[in-house]
């Protein structure tokens, strides 16, 4: 007897977060299936991938990841052409790392000074990011916001604490708001709810619902982004069916194995770290990541080989 | 349904206090209100009491029974306070409770043999918490031996599937309720049935809790619940509890025309994600 493998149809589907302004837009979601299922479904926009700017000079960072910048180091515009020129990224995201009340504690408007100067160097879409500060975040997002004016950037972090504030900016000024939870797929639901209850229209929220790094709980985040999914499509949730960002490259990059150098037991460091981000990217676009914050050049690249293979 | 009265806590402030200073007052007039809200038993918890435990039980048995003709729920892990409670206990008492932990379960149903009382049979051990149906399964049975070892009728045992938050375990809802249809099949006549309600919302936001406790309760009703330790002043709570089962055989389906209450079916059983807003 031929065997006739099973086709499962689903009631939902994820929405289209567009950013960006044209001719620079991506769009994030869109399916009606799961990551890999294209035989039961549409998956019209594969995960994209944003690298990673930090507004400081990361002086913290190991040299393996912090060599393919090192010209750009502490200049974020710069940073981002180098991203866009030469490491052929499709979106950037803005960390705001200076503005870390716990480091440099820059103000608002100087925040909002370097998003100008990002948005000025380069015309990919652009994704800020705070530093999960809710009370400083409060005071950074609006002036980004107003400073971002007009071109359809993703803002963030929304948390429970501030995302009256965050949510509101970003209406006022056309933008998209990333909604932050802490690794609770019951509360990553709340929070939409609580966004979309202000007005907030679905195609306008991205979830993050927090990220681990493979050996540091790749697995919760994992399934976490397959419930979401699963209650979007299946359950059609309302709720749920907005896509997914996973902050990676941040994680990869704090773990033990990213950071130690070379030794004799574990080779060499760039392509065991790289190695780690590759795997942690390519487990979340398989759970259903929609977006990728990710940090080395070689690791982008390779993810960008292997979304092209699954995602035909 | 049988209604055990939850409201004698010592995690209540007032009742706590009252307990520790041994004032009957509060505690009388909590136990009359009780009754009259319709209670069939009065649980007493004095929590693990390490320090006075059967002292304080037996003040409290025979201080409730002086004013309220009912039976109690002697709520305890400690040993010696639960023998203190049954030994001036006038009536059938009910243990609250053994459980499928080796030293728990013989100890209260070694008790509940020599008082001829009730007991709980908590589905859970040492071990921690059952993950489905199944888990619950095989610990009601192994209390089930035990208490025939102990010489404990089948009759005398109430087991409870243990709730968990719908909250934060949303899959057990149902496996509960799943546990419930199959504890009935351990025994003819069938073992009874408990739940303590209040955990299924426990961490809810307060607005969601009427909502969840009673649609919960009509299907632990549907499922073949015997008896519930709950909150017999919550009225609405009450009438659901008191109902008889025919009138509940198509209360679910009354149930998907009012959104809320629909919404909290679909949240038991597992068809919609749960989140602190789910009736907005």
């Amino acid at each position: 007897m031929p065997f006739t493998a099973p086709i499962e149809t689903y009631s939902g589907r994820i929405v289209e977060v567009k950013i960006g302004v044209e001719p620079n837009v991506v769009t994030l979601g869109g399916e009606n299936t799961f990551p890999l299922y294209g035989f039961e479904g549409e998956v019209p926009n594969k995960p994209v991938i944003a690298m990673e700017v930090y507004d400081n000079n990361p002086v913290d960072w190991v040299d393996a990841v912090k060599a393919p910048f090192a010209d750009v180091l502490g200049d974020p515009a710069a940073w981002a052409v180098k991203c866009v020129k030469e490491y052929g990224a499709e979106m950037i995201c803005l960390q705001l790392a200076s503005t870390d009340p716990n480091g440099d504690n820059k103000s608002g408007d100087e925040a909002a000074a370097t998003v100008k100067k990002v948005l000025d160097a380069v015309a990919v879409p652009l994704m800020v990011y705070g530093t999960d500060n809710a009370e400083k975040d409060s005071e950074v997002l609006p002036k980004v916001a107003a400073a971002a004016e007009g071109r359809n950037i993703a803002l963030g972090p929304a948390t429970e604490d501030n995302y009256k504030t965050v949510a509101a900016a970003a209406m006022g000024f056309n933008h998209n708001v990333v909604a932050l939870t802490p690794c609770d797929v019951n509360l990553a639901k709340q929070l939409n709810i609580l966004l979309t209850q202000l007005g907030l229209p679905h195609e306008r929220v991205i979830i993050d619902p927090s990220t681990g790094a493979l050996g540091y709980g790749l697995d919760y985040t994992y399934t976490i982004i397959e419930r979401l999914k699963l209650a979007a499509l299946q359950q059609g949730d309302e709720m749920t069916k907005m896509p997914v960002v996973a902050n990676l490259g941040v994680e990869v990059w704090k773990t033990k194995e990213a950071k130690t150098g070379d030794t004799a037991e574990w080779g060499d460091q760039v392509t065991r770290a790289v190695s780690w981000e590759i795997m942690t990217a390519v487990s979340l676009a398989t759970a259903g990541a929609n977006l990728l914050i990710m940090r080395h050049p070689q690791a982008v690249a390779g993810v960008k080989k292997a979304l092209g293979a699954f995602f035909k | 349904m049988i209604i055990v009265g939850e409201k004698i806590n010592v995690i209540s402030k007032e009742i706590g206090a009252a307990m520790k200073a041994r004032d009957p007052k509060p505690i009388v007039e909590m136990a009359l209100a009780q009754a009259d809200g319709g209670a069939n038993y009065l649980d007493i918890n004095i929590g693990p009491a390490s320090k006075d435990g059967p002292q304080l039980m037996a003040w409290l048995v025979e201080t409730v029974q002086s004013a309220v003709d009912l039976p109690l729920s002697l709520d305890t892990t400690n040993a010696a306070a639960m023998e203190a409670g049954l030994k001036v206990h006038k009536g059938q008492a009910l243990i609250n409770s053994a459980s499928g932990a080796p030293d728990r379960m013989h100890t209260m149903l070694a008790l509940a043999g020599k008082y001829n009382a009730n007991v709980i049979g908590l589905t859970m051990t040492e071990k921690g918490i059952p993950r489905d149906a199944n888990e619950r399964m095989v610990i009601a049975y192994d209390i089930m031996m035990a208490a025939a070892e102990h010489g404990v009728p089948v009759e005398n045992i109430f087991l409870d599937p243990l709730i968990l938050p719908v909250s934060v375990a949303q899959n057990q809802a149902m496996e509960a309720i799943e546990a419930i249809r199959m504890f009935k099949q351990l025994s003819d006549p069938p073992l009874k049935t408990i739940v303590g309600l209040s955990n299924i919302s426990n961490g809810t936001p307060s607005e969601t809790k009427p909502v969840l406790d009673r649609v919960y309760m009509i299907m632990l009703v549907e499922a073949g619940l015997d008896a519930a330790i709950m909150d017999p002043l919550d009225e609405e709570l009450a009438a659901v509890a008191r109902s008889l089962p025919q009138a509940l055989s198509d209360s679910l389906d009354q149930l998907q025309s009012e959104t809320n209450l629909a919404r909290a079916v679909k949240i038991f059983q597992n068809d919609m994600l749960y989140a602190h807003s789910f009736m907005d």
